[in-house]
């Protein structure tokens, strides 16, 4: 597996920054948390061929993994709830004013 | 200090905060990359993981004989005795 360059994920960051924010989606304010959540995304991207949630176990099949491609499915949900997505990578404004108490977010995934 | 191991996918970012957390800590432990295996050695990775978390999500964290599922910083410190 080649290696991700800082390029790599700083154009990453820029497309999905400006297309997520205006969702009400912001990148965790942990800048070198969202930093290496990137590159795990982009690290699956390149194995699997889509770039699935770098916390979980992906099965090399995208149909299978569809729930789990970034964003997930799971994502609404667990903001709205936790303030944060399964993995810390986006979260909502509040979470980063430190409105919202830190905590681990359970997986949503086969309940 | 009881033995430590966790189960971790290479790209997880609480996975990566768990092994920090152990570091800084000067605890000595054992990991599994799960996503970084292949074939039978998964497999066989994956049913251990199953076993003690059946949701199969990680960090999958033993210490001991306590079972720990996500970075939970106060659960490991006290399973640590820290």
């Amino acid at each position: 597996m080649s290696q991700i360059s800082a390029e790599q994920v700083e154009k990453l960051h820029a497309q999905l920054k400006s297309i997520q924010e205006p969702k009400g989606y912001f990148f965790n304010k942990d800048s070198q948390y969202v930093y290496d959540l990137l590159e795990g995304l982009l690290q699956n991207r390149q194995r699997y061929g889509y770039a699935c949630c770098p916390c979980r176990l992906a099965v090399n099949d995208r149909e299978a993994d569809k729930d789990i491609i970034c964003p997930c499915v799971y994502r609404e949900a667990d903001v709205a709830q936790y303030g944060t997505c399964y993995c810390g990578l986006y979260v909502s404004r509040e979470f980063n004013e430190g409105k919202i108490p830190v905590q681990t977010v359970p997986e949503r995934r086969g309940e | 200090m009881p033995p430590v191991k966790i189960y971790t996918l290479s790209t997880c970012g609480h996975c990566k905060s768990t092994k920090r957390f152990l570091d800084d800590n000067d605890v000595r432990y054992d990991f599994v990359d799960v996503d970084l295996l292949q074939g039978e050695e998964r497999e066989k990775v994956i049913d251990e993981v199953k076993q003690i978390n059946s949701r199969l999500s990680f960090p999958t964290i033993i210490i001991g004989d306590t079972i720990i599922v996500g970075f939970k910083e106060d659960q490991i410190s006290e399973a640590l005795g820290l």
